[in-house]
Formats: structure tokens, C-alpha cells, sequence
């Protein structure tokens, strides 16, 4: 397996003012992520989720254990910046994102960082906004745009850095429907053209669209596998407070009923085209 | 309590090159106790309708008439309007600035002019109302609650001025699954306690038709439809027209009907659709 990231046994605690003891956010967590797959992590609020996504750009550094990119050990300071070239992260709020006071601007800015000569910056501001189909909008100003279009303008930013793999930590939390749509297009684009993709997100119809899901609960991977696998494991995920896609509900409570309905079925579209099939 | 919502029109930045129309005309009831949810995109006026609601903007035209009283009117007192609507913010944890969760729920009452006495008590109901232990968290700072707990506290803070109309405006944004459904649940049953008039703004369809006695879908800063949940979902093309969503039961049921299976076209809640599918399923088992 061409592995990019490779977690190893991480633990990873913050201190908390008023208390002594350290807050163990995650708990032995171990895992690879293959070279151009799309994982979703999903867990409650306080599961661990977003403390493990900083520990992949070495925004955290293990308290034990090791993260490794591309080989490289986050917690190498000489290897910093090939390490956040490599690993791009997109976070929940674009407002906190976004930088300047014009779209190509924002989105340059990353490349500017990593002193990319001006004409190569040109070139990759300009292909990384049609990329999230942004182009139209390069000369707004951010603050102007819709919280969808904001995230891609976001995106945008990490792939004129041409990352190797995006970690999105809950991008779409803070958009309408429309919104969340054109974000989880434009991960789904990214991961075709090849990137790793890392999804933190509360939303399962999301997760079911990755081709890996895992499940944190109190610091610890929980359920690790394809969405139909972790999907099948409907009264584990309630019991850590998660859900599942609706239409392996749905898919439950009729087998409950004595129906016989495939455990593949995760998404809209299975049960639509299963059902359409059987009463043909 | 009786709210008319007549003619109203709203212009942010009126005579600047920034101007833009934010509501147009916009006409509506609620009724004594009615659950009222808002639906639209972002910036389709959702917001701006709802800060009218408690007097945080004041129309260009047009009138909010509570028990037959202008609120837009000039002589109208802010604290009478606050004291009778109650407006819970997006995030509204960010605007917890107490030491305590108790201090805290009850800056509202005492703002209103309440004794102490009253305040703390208010704040006690509230926060039993909004489902939290008080003994265990009234003393403690609420920025130490997880985020589901501090979102409950600052509802809290609202209900403590026991407000006959509860406007929410997506309370329930950034929560994970188990924290969604729970202040979902208080919020039912906040509804069903202190028989108040609630306004829900939410971008998540399924909770709408679900809790909903009455829909009102926002664009471009008019109101486009108004109706039951039934009634609106109905309107699947227009409603997608708008970039809106239906809840995913309404959607798996007009998939199917759009590949030939003949189902309903009234199913909103998940009940429905496994009523609907295993009618469907075992019939065409006793065909075969």
C-alpha cells in the first residue's frame, strides 16, 4: 500500500487551566491513509476528531507516539514546512480563513508564502480558482461572496500550495444546503483528480460519500472501515452519539418488519434504484 | 399572543452605493402557540425578517403588530417588545460572558427590571427547561460546559424573560447528531411546557416538516410560499429552484416516483416512508 500519512499509536493531550491533570484528546490512535483516498472521520463534539487533524500538519505535536507524512516525522522541525506544503487544511469557518481583501489575492497568498516565483503564482491562482469554479469571482472581495462560496475561495488557497492531501476539518458546518453541496462537489472533484482527502464531518450523508469511514469516540477509533461496513454497525454508532444515512434507517426498520433489504445500502440512490428494481 | 407581519420592506445602506433591498412587502400571521419554521438560503432574508421581530431593525414600510400593538411605532418600548419576543442568535454560546451559568441566565430578567429574587428564580426555571441539572451546573462557569451545554445555557438566558414568542435562528447549527436531536427535544418541549409561539430557522428540512405547524420559505428577500409542511414540500421543482432541499424522506419518495414506483406524494418523515415502502414491498411479494 502507497501510504501518505501514517499515524502511529498517537496520543495527544492539551493542558486545561483549572485543572492539573492533562486532557487526553486522543487516546492510541493508529491508522494509514492510503495515497489518493477520500476518508471521513466522524465523531461527537469533543470525540478527538479536530485535535487528530492538527496532529497531521504538526499544527499539534504528538504527546506520544509519531505522525509520519510522506515518511517524514511531523515532529521534525527542519521538516515543517515540506510537511504543511504537502498536508493543506481547510477549517470550519471561512472568516477565519481568508485573508485579503480580493479573491486572487487570498488565494496567492499561500504560494507567496512558499516563495513560488510571481508567474508561477499567476498560473496556479488562476487554475486553482477555475478549480472550485471560482474564476468569475477573482476580483470580489471576499466578505461579499456566499459562506459556500467563501469555503471554496478556502479551498482555493490550499490548492495553489498543491498540496498532496486536504485535511477539511467540518468545512461545511457553517453553510446552507446549497452551499454544503458545491463544498462536497469540489472535495469529490479533488479526490478524483488524484488528492487525499481527510473529512472531519457531523454530517453521515457526507461521510457516506468517502470510500473509507472512521469513527472516533473518547480519543479512540470505534469503527474503521467502508460505509457499508460502518454503517451496518447502526447500534454502535447510536451509542456513541453519531447517527447513520438516513436510508440505512429507513433500510433497518423495514428489515425489522421482515423485509429482506441488502446491508450494502447506504445512500438515496441504492434504496431508489433497489426498490425501483424489485417491483419491476 | 397574535403577531401580523404586514407589508413589510427593509433596505440596508439606503442612499449609499451599498444599498440592497433585503425585504420586500413581506406579509404573514402567527397564531396563539404556533410553530412557525422559516426556510431559505443564505442571505434570503431570513435574518433581516426576524431582528424586525424583536425591534432590532426598524422597517422602511410596513407594520409588526403584536396583540394589535405597532412595534415599529416610536413610542414603543424596546423592553415591553424584548419582554414579549425572545430572540435566539446563530452561536449564541458566543454571547455567554458570565462567571456563572446562574449569573448568567439571569442577566436578562434583571435587565428587565426584575428583583434579584424573581431573576434567580426565572433563571432556575429556565435552566431545568432547557434540560440541565442546576444544582450540578448553576454555579459553575459556563465556559467550561461542552458546546451542546453552553448552547442550552444561552437559550436558557432567553427563556429566563419568559418570552411568549421564542424566535431560534438555527439553533442547532455546528451540533453533532446526539446534540442536535437533544436541543431539538427541548425545544418541543419548551414548546409544550410554557405553550409559548416559537419561530424555527433552519436549513435542515426534515426537523421543519417535522415540528412545524406552519412553513415560510424566504428569497431575495420575499416571501414565496406559505403553508403546511405538506404543502410546501409538495412544491419539490420550486422549491429546488430556490436551492432549497426537501427533507430526505420527501426526496427518497420523489426519486422513486420520478423511476415509476408509484408512491405517495404526501411522505415527509421517515414513519411515512417505511409505512409507504412496506405496503409497496409486501404487496408485491404476495403478486409474485
Amino acid at each position: 500500500m502507497d501510504v501518505i500519512i501514517e499515524i502511529d499509536d498517537l496520543v495527544s493531550e492539551y493542558k486545561k487551566e483549572d485543572r492539573l491533570e492533562p486532557v487526553r484528546a486522543v487516546n492510541h490512535v493508529s491508522l494509514k491513509l492510503r495515497r489518493g483516498s477520500f476518508t471521513a472521520i466522524i465523531g461527537r463534539n469533543g470525540s478527538g476528531k479536530s485535535t487528530l487533524a492538527k496532529n497531521i500538519n504538526a499544527l499539534l505535536l504528538p504527546s506520544s507516539g509519531a505522525v509520519y507524512v510522506k515518511g517524514l516525522n511531523t515532529a521534525d522541525p527542519e521538516k515543517l514546512w515540506e510537511i504543511r506544503q504537502c498536508v493543506g487544511m481547510v477549517f470550519q469557518n471561512p472568516d477565519n480563513q481568508l485573508v485579503s481583501a480580493v479573491v486572487e489575492d487570498d488565494v496567492a497568498f499561500g504560494p507567496e508564502n512558499l516563495g513560488v516565483p510571481p508567474d508561477e503564482i499567476r498560473k496556479r491562482v488562476d487554475e486553482s480558482l477555475l478549480s472550485v469554479n471560482m474564476y468569475e469571482q477573482r476580483k470580489k472581495a471576499p466578505h461579499l461572496l456566499s459562506g459556500g462560496q467563501k469555503q471554496r475561495i478556502a479551498i482555493a488557497g490550499v490548492i495553489a500550495m498543491r498540496p498532496e492531501c486536504i485535511v477539511l476539518d467540518e468545512p461545511t458546518a457553517m453553510l446552507d444546503p446549497q452551499g454544503r453541496k458545491e463544498v462536497m462537489e469540489i472535495i469529490g472533484k479533488l479526490h478524483r483528480e488524484g488528492i487525499t482527502i481527510l473529512l472531519i464531518t457531523h454530517f453521515m450523508e457526507e461521510a457516506a460519500k468517502a470510500d473509507r469511514v472512521v469513527i472516533l469516540d473518547e480519543g479512540r477509533v470505534v469503527l474503521d472501515g467502508t460505509p457499508a461496513e460502518v454503517f451496518r454497525h447502526r447500534e454502535e454508532i447510536r451509542a456513541v452519539g453519531l447517527d447513520v444515512p438516513f436510508a440505512v434507517e429507513l433500510a433497518h426498520r423495514l428489515r425489522k418488519r421482515g423485509l429482506e433489504i441488502p446491508e450494502n445500502i447506504i445512500s438515496t440512490e441504492e434504496m431508489v434504484d433497489y426498490i425501483a428494481c424489485r417491483l419491476k | 399572543m397574535q403577531v401580523e407581519v404586514k407589508n413589510l420592506t427593509h433596505i440596508y445602506s439606503e442612499g449609499t452605493p451599498y444599498e440592497s433591498v433585503a425585504l420586500t412587502d413581506v406579509s404573514f400571521e402567527i397564531g396563539e402557540g404556533e410553530f412557525v419554521g422559516i426556510i431559505g438560503h443564505t442571505g434570503s432574508g431570513k435574518s433581516t425578517l426576524i431582528q424586525h421581530l424583536n425591534g432590532l431593525l426598524k422597517p422602511k414600510s410596513g407594520k409588526i403588530l403584536v396583540d394589535g400593538v405597532d412595534i415599529t411605532g416610536k413610542d414603543v418600548k424596546m423592553s415591553d417588545i424584548r419582554r414579549k419576543i425572545g430572540l435566539v442568535f446563530q452561536y449564541p454560546e458566543y454571547q455567554l460572558f458570565e462567571e456563572t451559568v446562574r449569573k448568567d441566565v439571569a442577566f436578562g430578567p434583571l435587565n428587565l427590571g426584575l428583583a434579584q429574587e424573581e431573576a434567580e428564580k426565572r433563571a432556575e426555571e429556565a435552566i431545568r427547561l432547557v434540560g440541565l441539572d442546576y444544582e450540578e451546573i448553576a454555579d459553575r462557569s459556563p465556559f467550561e460546559l461542552s458546546g451542546g451545554q453552553k448552547r442550552r445555557v444561552a437559550i436558557a438566558g432567553v427563556l429566563a424573560m419568559q418570552p411568549e414568542l421564542l424566535i431560534l435562528d438555527e439553533p442547532t447549527a455546528g451540533l453533532d447528531p446526539k446534540a442536535h436531536a437533544d436541543v431539538l427535544d427541548m425545544i418541543v418541549r419548551i414548546h409544550e411546557t410554557s405553550k409559548n409561539s416559537i419561530i424555527l430557522v433552519s436549513h435542515n428540512m426534515g426537523d421543519i416538516a417535522r415540528l412545524s405547524d406552519k412553513v415560510l420559505v424566504m428569497d431575495r428577500g420575499r416571501l414565496i410560499l406559505t403553508g403546511t409542511p405538506s404543502e410546501v414540500f409538495r412544491q419539490a421543482e420550486l422549491l429546488e429552484s430556490l436551492g432549497l432541499a426537501l427533507p430526505p424522506p420527501a426526496q427518497m419518495m420523489r426519486d422513486l416516483r420520478a423511476a415509476g414506483v408509484p408512491v405517495s406524494a404526501d411522505i415527509l418523515t421517515i414513519e411515512e416512508a417505511e409505512e409507504e415502502l412496506y405496503r409497496l414491498l409486501t404487496a408485491a411479494k404476495t403478486d409474485n
